[in-house]
């Protein structure tokens, strides 16, 4: 219990203070997560809405590979993009290795098929007929695809809430790809690792807790958005 | 009276199924056609065929005196509307549904303005334009999906069974106010119906679907003949 008190007293601490090591790591942490969030969202809700509306050869397997890729191992995704990016590897010559990019990189594989999963789910829960309605209406393709993500968009913000909530949370990846490099690729998750390596409990627990707090802010404001738009 | 839709040797196929086979099917200007028939003789196949929301297996379907052809289907199928069963409103408020399908037409501004608060006025729901549309009762919906459907001005109206889900009083109320629009307007509509009763208020021909061929084809009082003040006992089509 001591140390978890001395972590809540440090954490309090450390916001307070603004100390700068600590709200670098804040910052990179939501510029990393957030960026690769951004990049599975992007690509993620095109991805689920084609293959929810769309019959093709193979659209089984392709979902069964979706749903899969959904509990994919972080580290798994961190040792794929680390042997990409390593010196001989086929992406070796961009030189990507241990910087923020790649750690974008990782996560984005690793929150992809979480947002087009959930999105594939939210769209197929949309009344066949309202699709049928939304062609009736003369919409075009596009405005198709905007109507449906309108009418799927409890889900769809679901979704994007769990794609946070996995990469931001992930330490694996991070720490294989990113390296923990002092001021350069160290976040939230791989600092209060290194932290409970060396021994110094109380920061690591300031840490985890900054690390929910931030989690649980980000969280809220989704949540509020996603039943804001039930209400 | 002008041809303004017209199916030839229409046949659609649906997973080996034989869904319907029309020889020859016109809808003229200003007419109101009632399909009915029993549950799976291919009513509402047909109607989403004829609406170009169905892809037949073979046939050609004239609009307007033009052939429908993949080049030319999205813009005919902005001419015509759709309302089915379901209200199927956009989860949004009343006024934001006619306003969203308006803006797809490519209508907007003063002339959608005018368009809305015309329709809203006209199906009685003015005081629920504000009103969210999960939150309205089944005819209140059915009635925001009709103003709807005629703020866009179809050339032709294509009906689903939109007063199936209706209790009684609701579905009187609407099919009056319905027919008298529908007059009113001269608008061209083809409506699906398994209720006989319905068919009075709205059509002036109708076409008896039975195994996806329609066997009997003419106006209200042939094809319920002298039966018609007593339609709820009447039996249209065979066991």
């Amino acid at each position: 219990m001591g140390v978890i008190a001395d972590g809540f007293k440090e954490a309090f601490r450390l916001l307070v203070t603004l100390n700068d090591e600590v709200l670098g790591i804040t910052l990179r942490t939501i510029q990393v997560s957030g960026a690769s969030t951004l990049i599975s969202v992007l690509l993620g809700i095109p991805a689920g809405t084609v293959v929810a509306l769309n019959r093709f050869f193979g659209r089984g397997f392709l979902i069964n590979l979706i749903n899969f890729g959904m509990g994919l191992a972080p580290v798994v995704v961190g040792l794929a993009v680390w042997l990409c990016f390593s010196r001989y590897g086929p992406m070796g010559m961009l030189d990507l290795l241990y910087t923020p990019t790649a750690m974008v990189v990782a996560q984005t594989i690793i929150a992809f098929p979480v947002v087009t999963g959930l999105t594939l789910a939210a769209i197929q829960s949309v009344n066949p007929k309202m699709r049928l309605q939304m062609l009736g209406l003369g919409a075009t393709r596009g405005q198709y695809f905007l109507l449906l993500i309108w009418e799927g968009r409890l889900g769809i913000l679901a979704a994007i809430i769990a794609g946070f909530g996995r990469v931001i949370s992930e330490v694996g990846a991070s720490m294989m790809v990113g390296g923990n490099v002092r001021g350069y690729t160290r976040v939230l998750t791989t600092a209060t690792v290194m932290e409970i390596g060396k021994g110094r409990f109380e920061l690591a627990t300031a840490l985890s807790i900054l690390l929910l707090l931030l989690n649980f802010f980000i969280v809220s404001v989704m949540s509020h958005l996603q039943q804001r738009g039930k209400n | 009276m002008n041809s303004v839709l017209a199916a030839k040797d229409l046949h659609l196929v649906l997973n080996g199924r034989n869904v319907f086979t029309i020889d020859n099917l016109t809808l003229l200007d200003g007419e109101v056609m009632a399909l009915v028939g029993p549950n799976g003789a291919g009513k509402s196949s047909l109607l989403l065929t004829l609406a170009l929301l169905q892809t037949p297996t073979q046939g050609t379907i004239v609009f307007k005196g033009q052939t429908v052809s993949r080049e030319n289907l999205f813009s005919f199928r902005r001419r015509m509307a759709l309302v089915f069963r379901e209200a199927l409103l956009i989860d949004t408020t009343v006024s934001r549904n006619i306003t969203i399908a308006l803006r797809i037409r490519g209508i907007s501004g003063h002339e959608a303005s005018i368009r809305r608060e015309r329709w809203l006025e006209r199906f009685g729901i003015i005081h629920l334009a504000r009103r969210q549309a999960r939150q309205l009762s089944g005819g209140e919906a059915q009635r925001a999906s009709l103003a709807r459907a005629f703020a866009l001005e179809p050339e032709v109206l294509f009906l689903d069974e939109p007063f199936a889900s209706l209790d009684y009083p609701t579905r009187k109320a609407l099919l009056k106010d319905l027919g008298g629009i529908l007059r009113e307007m001269g608008m061209t509509a083809v409506f699906v119906t398994h209720d006989p009763t319905e068919i009075p208020y709205l059509a002036t021909r109708v076409g008896v679907l039975h195994n996806g061929c329609i066997i009997k084809l003419g106006t209200v009082q042939e094809v319920l003949g002298s039966e018609l003040p007593d339609i709820k006992e009447l039996s249209l089509w065979p066991d």
